[in-house]
Formats: C-alpha cells, sequence, structure tokens
C-alpha cells in the first residue's frame, strides 16, 4: 500500500520540522498556558469579586470569547493587534506586530476565558473556612487569596489546566491559517513542496498523536497520585 | 485609529454576484449550521455507542471505548480534517479514492463526518461519566427484575444518563458548531470562510469579523435558550438536571 | 478586653440572627456561651473579630470599635487568635509553615524567630515530632491542637473558641480541652463557644446561654449550673446533661 510512498522525505525536512516548526508549537503553547493563566486568573478574581460592575463585564468578555471560534478569533486578532499596538504605542500607525506576537495574544487572550472559569471553579471548590482562617490571622484580602486561596485552588485544578493545556497544543495548530509555520504549517509547507501529502500529513498526526497521548498520560498519572493523598 | 468605518458595506453588492455581502455571511451561516447538525448527529449517535462501551463491565468493551476516545482526543482537529481529505483518497483502492476526490461536496462530507467523529469521543466521555454518575442500585434493581443488559441501558440507565449530560452536551454541541469554522482549511466556505472573503473583497475588516461574530453569538444564544426549554421539557420531578 | 453592645443581626431581610445582644469579657476572663444549635452562638463570636458584618450597635475590642470601616480589620484579627470547628488548617502547607506564615507575613517576624515560636508552641501541643507533616496526615485532635497553636504564635491578646470539639470523634475531645484548660489557668482571655460542659463548670468564670438570636442568660459559673433562671436554659441544660 505504501509502495510508492517516500517517507525520506520526513528525514530530509527533520530539522526544519523540529527546529522551527514545534519549537514554535510548543513556545506558543507553553506562553499561551501561562499568559492564559495569569489573565485567566485575574478574570476569576474579578467575577468573584463582589463588585459587580467588575464581574459583569469579566463575565462578558469570558461568554463572548466561548461563543467564537478560535479560527474567527484568530483572524480578528491578526487584524486588530497592530491597532492595538499603535493603540498601545501612541504610534501614527498601525504597528508591525510578528507572526508569533499576534499568535501570542491571541492565544492568551482566547484561553485566559477557559483558564478563568477552571480558576473560578476552583476557587469555589475551597470551603469558606480557609479565607475566614486567613482573615482570623489577619491577613489580608490579596494575602489570603495569594497564599491560602489561590495555591489549593491551583492543586486541585491542576489536572484540569494541563488538559486544558494539551487541547491548546492541538489548537495552536490552527494558525495554519494564517500561513505560520508552526509544526503543521511546516509539514504542510514542505508537503506541498515535495507534493508528499500522505506522508508528511501521516507523520504529523503521528507525532501530535503521540505527544498529546504522552501528555494526558502523565496527568493521568498525577491524578491518580493527587486522589491518594485526599 | 486610523480605520475607515462602512457599516453599509453589508448592504453593497458582493463580488460574487450572489447577492448583498449580508447575503455572503448568511449563506456561511446556513452552512455552518447545516454542516455542525450533521457532525453533531454523527457524533451524538457513535458518541452513544461508545459511552456505553466505556461502562459496560466488559473488558474488551472498555479497551475498544478507550482506544476510540484517544485515537480522536489526540490529534487536532485540523490534522485529522487532512487525514481525511489528503490522506484518506490515497489509501484506498484506486478507484474508490479517485470517486472520492471528484465528489462535488468532498468538503462539506469531510467536515461534517471528521467532525463528527472528533465530537463523538468527547460526547462518549460524557456520557460514560453520567452512566457513572447515576447509583449502582439502579442497574442492579434493572437486573434483578429480570432485565437483559440491553435493557437495562435502554429503559433505566440511558433515559436518567442523557437527562444528567444535557447540559455539558449542550456545551459539546455548542463546541461542534464552533469547529466547523475549522474546516475552511479544507475548502468549506461557512461563516468563518465568508467572513474572510468578505473581508477580502471589500477590505472592511473589522465590519466583515463583526458581522460573522455577531451571528455566532446569535446561534449560540438560540441553542441555549433551545436547550433549556428541552431541559426543561424531560426533567425528571426531584431530580435537578440544569445547573 | 471585649465588650458588645445592643448588637443586631440580620441575614438578609427577614432572618434575624443577633437580637439586641450585649455583654462584656474582661481582662483574663474565660466565658463560654452555649445554647442549642441555630442559637446564633457561633455568629456571635465571629462578630467579635468581623468575620461576619454586624447591622446595628458595637463592639469594641481592647479599646477599639470593631464595626467602624476606618478601623484596620486584619490589623486587628492579628491580635486576636480564633479556634475554628473544622480547625482551617491549611491544606498545602507543613503543619510548621501553618504556624509560621502568618507570622512572617502579617507580623513581619523573620523565618528564624517565627521559626523558634512555632517550634515552641508545637512542643507544647505536645506535636513537635509532626512538624513536617501536612494536616491531612494528622488526626482531628492533633489537627485542633495545632491550630490553637497557630493562633497563639501571633501572641493574642484573646482567643476566640467557635466550638472546637463539636467535630472531633469523641476520644479526641479531651486532648483539646486539655489544652485550653492550661490556656484559660494561664490567664488567657478567653471566648469560647462549646457544648462541653464539664470545660464549663471547670474554668469558665462566666457562661452565656444564648437562644433565637438572644442572650438569655449571662451568668457567673455557680450561679449557672447551680440555679439557672430561665426556663430555656434549664431545659437546655437538663437535655445536654441528662446522659
Amino acid at each position: 500500500m505504501f509502495a510508492n510512498f517516500d517517507f525520506d522525505v520526513i528525514r530530509r525536512s527533520f530539522g526544519y520540522l523540529f527546529l522551527d516548526g514545534m519549537t514554535f508549537t510548543l513556545t506558543l503553547t507553553a506562553l499561551g498556558a501561562l499568559g492564559g493563566l495569569i489573565f485567566g486568573t485575574m478574570i476569576a478574581l474579578m467575577r468573584l469579586s463582589g463588585y459587580k460592575l467588575l464581574g459583569r463585564i469579566a463575565g462578558l468578555y469570558v461568554d463572548l470569547m466561548r461563543s467564537l471560534p478560535l479560527v474567527l478569533v484568530i483572524f480578528w486578532f491578526y487584524f486588530l493587534v497592530p491597532y492595538i499596538g499603535q493603540w498601545l504605542t501612541g504610534a501614527s500607525r498601525p504597528v508591525r506586530v510578528g507572526a508569533f506576537t499576534s499568535c501570542l495574544v491571541t492565544f492568551i487572550l482566547f484561553e485566559a476565558a477557559y483558564f478563568s472559569e477552571i480558576m473560578r471553579a476552583g476557587i469555589q471548590s475551597i470551603s469558606k473556612g480557609q479565607p475566614a482562617a486567613a482573615s482570623a490571622l489577619g491577613m489580608t484580602y490579596s494575602q489570603s487569596m495569594r497564599y491560602i486561596v489561590l495555591p489549593q485552588a491551583f492543586r486541585n485544578m491542576l489536572p484540569v489546566l494541563l488538559t486544558q493545556t494539551i487541547v491548546l497544543f492541538q489548537d495552536t495548530s490552527l494558525v495554519y491559517v494564517l500561513s505560520i509555520p508552526d509544526f503543521l504549517g511546516a509539514a504542510s509547507k514542505v508537503a506541498q513542496r515535495d507534493g508528499r501529502l500522505v506522508e508528511m500529513y501521516l507523520f504529523a498526526a503521528i507525532v501530535y498523536f503521540a505527544i498529546s497521548c504522552f501528555a494526558s498520560y502523565g496527568v493521568r498519572r498525577l491524578q491518580a497520585r493527587i486522589s491518594i493523598v485526599r | 485609529m486610523n480605520y475607515n468605518w462602512n457599516w453599509r458595506i453589508f448592504f453593497e453588492p458582493a463580488p460574487n454576484g450572489t447577492g448583498t455581502y449580508l447575503d455572503m455571511l448568511l449563506s456561511g451561516l446556513v452552512l455552518t449550521i447545516e454542516t455542525a447538525l450533521v457532525a453533531w448527529i454523527i457524533a451524538l449517535v457513535t458518541g452513544s455507542i461508545i459511552g456505553v462501551f466505556r461502562s459496560l463491565p466488559s473488558k474488551t468493551a472498555n479497551r475498544i471505548a478507550f482506544a476510540y476516545v484517544e485515537f480522536f482526543r489526540n490529534m487536532p482537529l485540523l490534522v485529522q480534517l487532512f487525514l481525511w481529505f489528503f490522506v484518506l483518497p490515497e489509501l484506498l483502492p484506486r478507484s474508490a479514492g479517485l470517486w472520492m476526490k471528484q465528489m462535488s461536496n468532498a468538503p462539506f462530507y469531510t467536515a461534517a463526518i471528521g467532525i463528527g467523529l472528533f465530537m463523538s469521543a468527547r460526547v462518549a466521555v460524557q456520557l460514560a461519566a453520567g452512566i457513572g454518575s447515576l447509583p449502582r442500585g439502579q442497574m442492579q434493581a434493572a437486573t434483578a427484575l429480570g432485565l437483559t443488559t440491553s435493557q437495562s441501558y435502554r429503559y433505566v440507565l440511558l433515559p436518567m444518563a442523557f437527562r444528567i449530560v444535557l447540559p455539558p452536551l449542550t456545551s459539546e454541541f455548542l463546541s461542534t458548531i464552533k469547529n466547523t469554522s475549522v474546516a475552511i482549511t479544507i475548502g468549506l466556505i461557512e461563516l468563518t470562510g465568508q467572513a474572510r472573503a468578505m473581508q477580502e473583497f471589500s477590505f472592511q475588516v473589522f465590519e466583515a469579523f463583526t458581522g460573522a461574530t455577531l451571528l455566532y453569538l446569535l446561534i449560540n444564544i438560540v441553542v441555549v435558550i433551545g436547550m433549556r426549554f428541552l431541559e426543561r421539557a424531560v426533567a425528571v420531578p426531584g431530580y435537578i438536571t440544569g445547573k | 478586653m471585649i465588650e458588645i453592645n445592643h448588637v443586631n443581626k440580620w441575614y438578609g431581610p427577614s432572618f434575624q440572627a443577633l437580637k439586641d445582644c450585649t455583654t462584656k469579657v474582661a481582662k483574663g476572663e474565660v466565658v463560654v456561651v452555649c445554647g442549642p444549635s441555630g442559637s446564633g452562638k457561633s455568629t456571635l463570636i465571629k462578630c467579635v473579630n468581623a468575620l461576619e458584618p454586624i447591622q446595628e450597635g458595637e463592639i469594641i475590642l481592647d479599646g477599639i470599635k470593631v464595626n467602624d470601616p476606618k478601623t484596620d480589620l486584619p490589623k486587628l484579627r492579628a491580635r486576636v487568635g480564633m479556634v475554628f470547628q473544622h480547625f482551617e488548617l491549611f491544606p498545602h502547607l507543613r503543619i510548621i509553615e501553618n504556624l509560621c506564615l502568618a507570622q512572617e507575613k502579617v507580623l513581619g517576624r523573620s523565618h528564624d524567630e517565627a521559626m523558634a515560636k512555632a517550634a515552641k508552641l508545637l512542643d507544647r501541643v505536645g506535636l513537635k515530632v509532626h512538624a513536617n507533616k501536612y494536616p491531612a496526615e494528622l488526626s482531628g485532635g492533633q489537627q485542633q491542637r495545632v491550630a490553637i497553636a497557630r493562633a497563639l504564635a501571633m501572641d493574642p491578646i484573646a482567643m476566640l473558641f467557635d466550638e472546637p470539639t463539636s467535630a472531633l470523634d469523641p476520644e479526641m475531645i479531651s486532648e483539646v480541652l486539655d489544652v485550653m484548660v492550661d490556656l484559660a489557668r494561664e490567664g488567657m482571655t478567653m471566648m469560647v463557644v462549646t457544648h462541653e460542659m464539664g470545660f464549663a463548670s471547670k474554668v469558665a468564670h462566666r457562661v452565656i446561654f444564648m437562644d433565637q438570636g438572644e442572650i438569655v442568660e449571662d451568668a457567673l459559673r455557680t450561679d449557672f449550673f447551680g440555679s439557672p433562671r430561665s426556663d430555656r436554659a434549664q431545659k437546655f441544660l437538663s437535655k445536654i446533661l441528662s446522659h
């Protein structure tokens, strides 16, 4: 069946695929998850702050992001980020932003909506007695959040956060729509240049599959360990 | 912001000769809904079977379900669509491959099936969790009454499990709709694709994307309200199925 | 030390949790608050360090009005120790870290100073060997003793106990009460919500009996156990002491 396929194309393009493509994908995943977690936690805190207006704004943001397909959001920010840059820097024309920065902003802002829901659930799962005990010891709201509530929420939600990061890892492949050479983009470029679609796409599928499987196996192990400790 | 807004662009004729730009977006909306509905039917049917497999007291069934879910969950949807669209025809016997490639609606069928199978893994996980959340005594009571395993599932476990997982299924359905936009990579010009086309023709980037955004929000609202009615219609007294 | 003057508190528009409560705890005094569940005794003690807000009246702690918006509550709370029904140790921190955290972050003590203090107090409650364990690895009685040590580490001017033994298995109650008795005998100002009448009759100077949000009886220990005046207190005592 594979007689007239040329799998040597993979070996020939290995450096480009991994040093360029996969590095882009993994960096985008890691920074996107980190930024998404930080922004998401801030959004969650806004929603739980008790300030109605603040909570409402945060809620609308989350609902909006979760209603839109990532592909559309990627397009949005690809065109919007130069204008945001102009507005931030006060430049006279839209700022030219690199592909990576544009994608990173997109993923951070998009994933923040999903991470915020996870962190919100995590914060709400902490019994009310914990912040009460922190207050009784004289801690301020921010101390109680920083030392008592958030560390526990983060720990309890770690498996879910990591699972969401695996989803993010797979979703980064959608930057393909901007013809950006992430791992899939690189594979696709080689595929089209050498006319080796079958080989390259099969290989890309296997690589994504292997990484995701390995990562979700790790998450399952972690989950099992956590549930024993509890 | 030095950007020339022109909201009237929606009522100007589009260069592809099928009406205004608004018509363009609306035709994209229709295609999004059609694709999502077919995909959702596939996801529900296949996902239910695999979900039941996951919960059966049979090692083999569990393993099959596990492998199925892992297969579809651990590859990006985009890559899966490429596999169905570009790779599968090449791996099939020549005549079948040729037939697939020449099919006029290939992007639509590929998207519906590809997204349907991708989502079926998620439906399966949700349903299995719903079955798992039922008290053990339910299955035992059904068996004690003399029901066979399939009867127990059909009449006792599944009716309750589906009610329990209705809220998560709502969000999976919404994901299905959103995921149809991934199919623009295989040439399906659905709502996001039409917005992109409108942006390329008219250069009114933000109007085009705002239009698509509003239509997506509209779909979300309709689905959420519709599912709320459904939840209320099938609610069993004494059980909170919503929230 | 603690003054509670005409305090009224409502939950929502209709439910009044505290009705015109007035009492006083002098320096070095041990006051036990008892009463049936839902009588407002836990609410009252949580109002003392403003974990619960009050709507009317005033609470004065060491000369500072608690329910004054200008009061620096964290600073005030740091000076009053509180022990909770469910211990509320911080599960993600080791025992020793539970004792050090607020010393360092709130009082600004150096790590070494905090560690020395923590070690001393753990020794005092007999749990020095468990310093590096996590709360979940200790029994309920041990956890509650840690919680007392954690509060004492802040060098409090008074201690509040909110049903410190009611979440404990019977065999663990005495180890906690022993620590509390020692504390009382050393002259610590204490306000204790508890059903442990043995503890009350041993060390309390005064006993407050609450019912339906009201302070029904506020008497010296000998008077309370000798001849409680109200019917409600008599009934309550007979129920508690009959077994």
